[in-house]
């Protein structure tokens, strides 16, 4: 049946080594290109996965002594890319609604750092991810979101809107084309290396 | 877009985080010569920067605006039995999955738990096992304790979150995206 090229893996494939997996997060605005940017750097489609988030698990106990049954589901478009035997990485493009804000505890634990895509027509959509990777003192860069090459600011001043300490990188780029995601990408990890020691400062 | 319940208003809860609205008044900016400006967050007090941006009250909040349709949040449990906690596996939405034994014997498995199975010849998370199952992940969490606990799948825990990440798999990441 089915299972036959399974059954017939050699004996010392029982365990194959797992990797390691670590995770950056995609946050922005609902439309700000989020899902785009994970599919232009993933080595696979986008996948869409809901988690269902129950009142314990959120830690609802205590709304006046009254128990509340509180449900809700929240999707998460995700991408992969093998970075080698021994390490996965998986790109998580976060919920841009605000009514998701309490799923973005559980997804930002353990990631290496955080791209928050900036749509100039609305800037402040993402006003609410800088506050939050800020304060949690989490590596993360700003990647401007050109659509159509149409911006009508500079860098700088998106910088200075966003009110971002000098450690937080700032960066035009396009979510569609793959080797911009990548300089974002670069660019995150990057500062999460100097963030982390500095031993790496020394790369370039 | 609006934000009827966005963050930074939750956030005015008085236990969670006492800092004001961080940005007022910045809709329908939209063509002004200036982007609108993001109000500096006020410093948070020591100890505080990892506190999740919730409170009891936020977190309500989805359940009492009541625009999620019931059905789908119930029915996927039916293949847990009911059961929508694993048993103590510290499943991640990133911890990797792979088979654990070479035979299977097909007939024994639950359809679920063979369609895992299936997936996770090679190492595969949470989040994929999911999304190619369609199966939310708290569900197939619950699945793949079962197969834990039997010694199906063996599984690799993400790092702990609490230590900053290896060099060694920062710079690995490094060169992995680079050579994409």
């Amino acid at each position: 049946m089915e299972s036959a090229s399974f059954e017939q893996a050699p004996a010392g494939a029982m365990a194959p080594a797992i990797p390691a997996a670590v995770k950056i997060l995609v946050a922005g605005g609902f439309g700000a290109g989020k899902t785009t940017l994970v599919g232009a750097v993933s080595e696979i489609p986008p996948l869409n996965t809901e988690e269902v988030m129950t009142e314990a698990s959120l830690g609802v106990d205590d709304l006046d002594g009254v128990e509340q049954k509180t449900t809700t589901t929240v999707a998460l478009d995700f991408g992969r890319i093998t970075v080698n035997d021994e390490v996965v990485l998986y790109l998580f493009g976060t919920p841009g609604q605000g009514r998701f804000w309490f799923m973005w505890d559980e997804l930002a634990r353990g990631a290496l750092g955080a791209v928050v895509l900036a749509d100039t027509r609305r800037l402040d959509t993402c006003f609410p991810s800088v506050d939050f990777f800020e304060e949690r003192g989490m590596p993360f860069v700003i990647a401007v979101n050109r659509f159509d090459g149409d911006c009508p600011y500079t860098a700088a001043e998106i910088r200075a809107a966003l009110d971002v300490g000098g450690e937080v990188d700032v960066l035009m780029s396009d979510a569609r084309d793959r080797e911009a995601g990548k300089n974002v990408l670069i660019t995150l990890v990057e500062q999460a290396i100097r963030r982390n020691g500095g031993a790496g400062a020394a790369l370039d | 877009m609006t934000y009827p319940d966005a963050p930074g208003e939750r956030r005015t809860a008085p236990e969670a985080f006492p800092a004001p609205s961080r940005h007022p008044g910045l809709r329908g900016r939209e063509g002004a010569n200036a982007p609108p400006r993001r109000a500096h967050a006020a410093p948070e007090p020591s100890g505080a920067a990892a506190r999740p941006p919730t409170s009891p009250a936020a977190v309500a909040a989805p359940a009492a605006g009541g625009d999620q349709g019931t059905g789908p949040l119930v029915r996927p449990y039916t293949v847990t039995g009911g059961r929508t906690r694993p048993k103590g596996t510290g499943l991640d939405m990133i911890s990797l999955v792979v088979a654990a034994r070479t035979r299977i014997d097909w007939r024994m498995l639950e359809p679920e738990h063979a369609d895992i199975l299936r997936l996770c010849r090679r190492p595969v998370s949470v989040a994929e096992v999911s999304a190619r199952l369609d199966l939310p992940m708290t569900v197939v969490k619950v699945l793949l304790g079962d197969l834990i606990s039997r010694g199906d799948v063996h599984t690799r825990a993400p790092r702990p979150a609490a230590e900053p990440p290896e060099m060694n798999i920062l710079q690995a990441v490094l060169d992995g995206i680079r050579k994409l």
